[in-house]
């Protein structure tokens, strides 16, 4: 049964989206996903576990031994992606249930439970796969998945939104394919590690650059990297509550991870960032990203695009780790995609509680008004999640922005380490406009009506967690750095 | 010869700025659709075409055959088609959707909308 974890952590998921739709009961569809989210994240940390004590894990799908056929493979990197996918799941599946009921047709609720499971099923099985195309199929599963997430948004606008997301979506996974074909044609693999080896016998570099091309903008498409993330704030704003705190805190992190496997564990490294411009490229994207996107949030009226468009500029310093490619600054990277994972989640769930008790179905900054008198919680809880985006000492986000700093000064690269700290403050202004409206403007109605205690108690535990990666990083940044360091050594 | 052996790229390449071109020029949700489909179709070519060898049979050790051609890239498309069967359906279906809720499939009318709504 143990060595049959790596499919399962697929497999469950999987298998539970088809079984809700053919019960087409909205309470089994709820009590089905909450008991995968929760049976994935106990499968993602014994994997997690077993990898720190005894190295990579390889499982040989329907028993053809790889590279022949497709291997599952968990190592440092992978096994810490996907406790931070399952990790999310499991706090948004139970709360979804008071969300859904509130923003989705009655007939309707059990497909987007069924399209939630398929979306964990892909996103889990890009980062478990070791097969080029098995990654191209699960990112597929996910996005459609996600594509049909974003259209059951209440607001007309969500269709559109779902449409740009789709287009560029899918011209993104095209071009992955694009890339990943031509790999196939000069090594005759798949495997990505087996790849890997025969690249480095390949004299005709051409193919392999335009590869390498093809597959950063593919990915960069799927991860919003600046200036490939127009899809992102309408589909964040637009989609139901519940699909964006999931997406928001997974969604553009697993691609993170794509990218991050292909960079350091496919291609070799040294010649990408040495003899390309990879770090200049990387390092002007991901500061146009944190600069343009926090000062664009800083006037965004709509509190969920306001916190889109902080998460462009949050993805910016993870890319931007990557382009330093060094070990402070690629733990402070994958350690941001655990902690902005946490913070943005946390920051969604509680949108969506505010959502749930106001009458409209979008949030203005102006409508958070008095919100402090109103649901007292939630307020708290915004401030504590909004301190961590800022980066504040003690917050999970101040732990990877440190990292990322030191990984700035290892490089020489002072300028950046003062881009950091004045992009935090950026973030200070557009969180003051959430605190401020929260609790210093009156309240149109005195009436107390907090969340539902259900959505309460998911959303200030993820709040919780942004204070608890804070103090305690033995996981967060002991996770990270074991991946980086994997990472930097080239070799899986 | 040279450019015989070539052909099919160009053609691959011919579809997928085609289709991309479409996908960006249209002002037509359906149309911009149909961009896609041709920008994924290009990628079906670009995988099979190689796996074909001039002479060459299904890979089945028998007397008298050397020459094999590769059947891989033959599933892998299949897949791949599958996956561009599900996302045109998707995206027709959301365009149903978007006719539906705002009478037009034209982006800068969908647009102009938007706006004398306020949203």
């Amino acid at each position: 049964m143990l060595e049959h974890l790596l499919a399962l952590q697929v497999v469950l998921p999987l298998m539970a989206a088809p079984l809700i739709v053919l019960v087409r009961n909205r309470d089994f569809a709820w009590l089905a996903t909450t008991a995968v989210s929760y049976v994935c994240l106990v499968i993602a940390i014994a994997l997690f576990s077993r990898v720190a004590e005894s190295g990579p894990l390889s499982y040989a799908l329907g028993s053809w031994p790889p590279p022949w056929g497709i291997e599952y493979r968990a190592d440092a990197l992978s096994a810490f992606v996907l406790v931070l996918v399952s990790l999310t799941a499991a706090f948004v599946a139970p709360y979804a249930q008071r969300s859904i009921a509130a923003e989705v047709a009655p007939d309707r609720q059990y497909l987007m439970y069924a399209m939630y499971c398929l979306c964990l099923a892909g996103l889990l099985g890009i980062t478990v796969t070791g097969d080029a195309f098995n990654l191209f199929v699960f990112l597929e599963i996910s996005s459609l998945s996600t594509y049909v997430l974003i259209a059951l948004g209440t607001r007309r606008k969500a269709l559109v939104a779902a449409y740009q997301y789709m287009l560029m979506g899918t011209v993104g996974a095209t071009l992955y394919v694009i890339g990943v074909g031509l790999l196939y044609l000069m090594t005759g693999t798949l495997n990505l590690a087996d790849m890997a080896e025969r690249l480095q016998a390949v004299d005709e570099l051409r193919p392999v650059l335009a590869a390498l091309a093809f597959i950063t903008v593919g990915i960069g498409l799927k991860l919003a990297l600046f200036p490939l993330h127009q899809w992102l704030p309408n589909a964040y704003a637009y989609a139901p509550s519940m699909a964006t705190a999931f997406i928001a805190a997974t969604a553009t992190k697993v691609s993170v991870y794509v990218l991050l496997r292909f960079y350091f564990t496919v291609f070799d490294p040294a010649p990408i960032f040495e003899r390309l411009p990879t770090r200049e490229v990387f390092i002007a994207l991901s500061v146009a990203a944190m600069v343009t996107a926090s000062l664009i949030a800083v006037f965004e009226q709509d509190v969920k695009r306001l916190f889109a468009y902080s998460s462009v500029a949050q993805i910016g310093y993870i890319t931007l780790g990557i382009g330093l490619e060094n070990q402070a600054s690629l733990t402070g990277s994958i350690t941001h995609l655990l902690n902005h994972g946490v913070t943005k989640g946390a920051i969604f769930v509680l949108l969506g509680g505010v959502v749930l008790r106001a009458a409209t179905p979008g949030v203005t900054v102006a409508g958070l008004a008095g919100l402090a008198r109103r649901m007292p919680l939630t307020a708290f809880g915004l401030v504590i999640a909004g301190l961590s985006l800022i980066g504040v000492p003690g917050t999970a986000g101040f732990v990877s922005k440190w990292y990322l700093i030191l990984g700035a000064i290892e490089r020489g690269l002072w300028w950046l380490v003062l881009v950091i700290v004045a992009t935090s403050l950026i973030a200070v202004a557009y969180v003051w406009r959430v605190v401020e409206a929260a609790y210093l403007r009156p309240s149109p109605d005195s009436g107390r009506r907090e969340a539902p205690a259900g959505m309460l108690v998911a959303a200030l535990a993820m709040a919780a967690l942004c204070v608890y990666f804070g103090f305690d990083t033995s996981f967060s940044v002991g996770g990270a750095a074991e991946a980086a360091e994997l990472l930097l050594r080239g070799t899986r | 010869m040279i450019t015989a052996a070539y052909l099919s790229y160009w053609f691959t390449i011919f579809l997928m700025v085609g289709g991309l071109y479409i996908l960006i020029a249209r002002g037509n949700l359906l149309k911009k659709l149909i961009g896609l489909a041709v920008f994924q179709t290009s990628v079906y070519l670009l995988y099979v075409a190689p796996g074909k060898l001039i002479g060459g049979t299904a890979p089945i050790v028998a007397e008298g055959f050397t020459r094999y051609s590769n059947p891989l890239p033959h599933v892998l498309i299949l897949t791949a088609i599958v996956v561009g069967v599900a996302t045109l359906a998707l995206g027709l279906a959301i365009t149903v959707r978007i006719r539906e809720a705002y009478g037009t499939v034209e982006e800068d009318e969908i647009l102009e909308r938007e706006r004398a709504d306020g949203e």
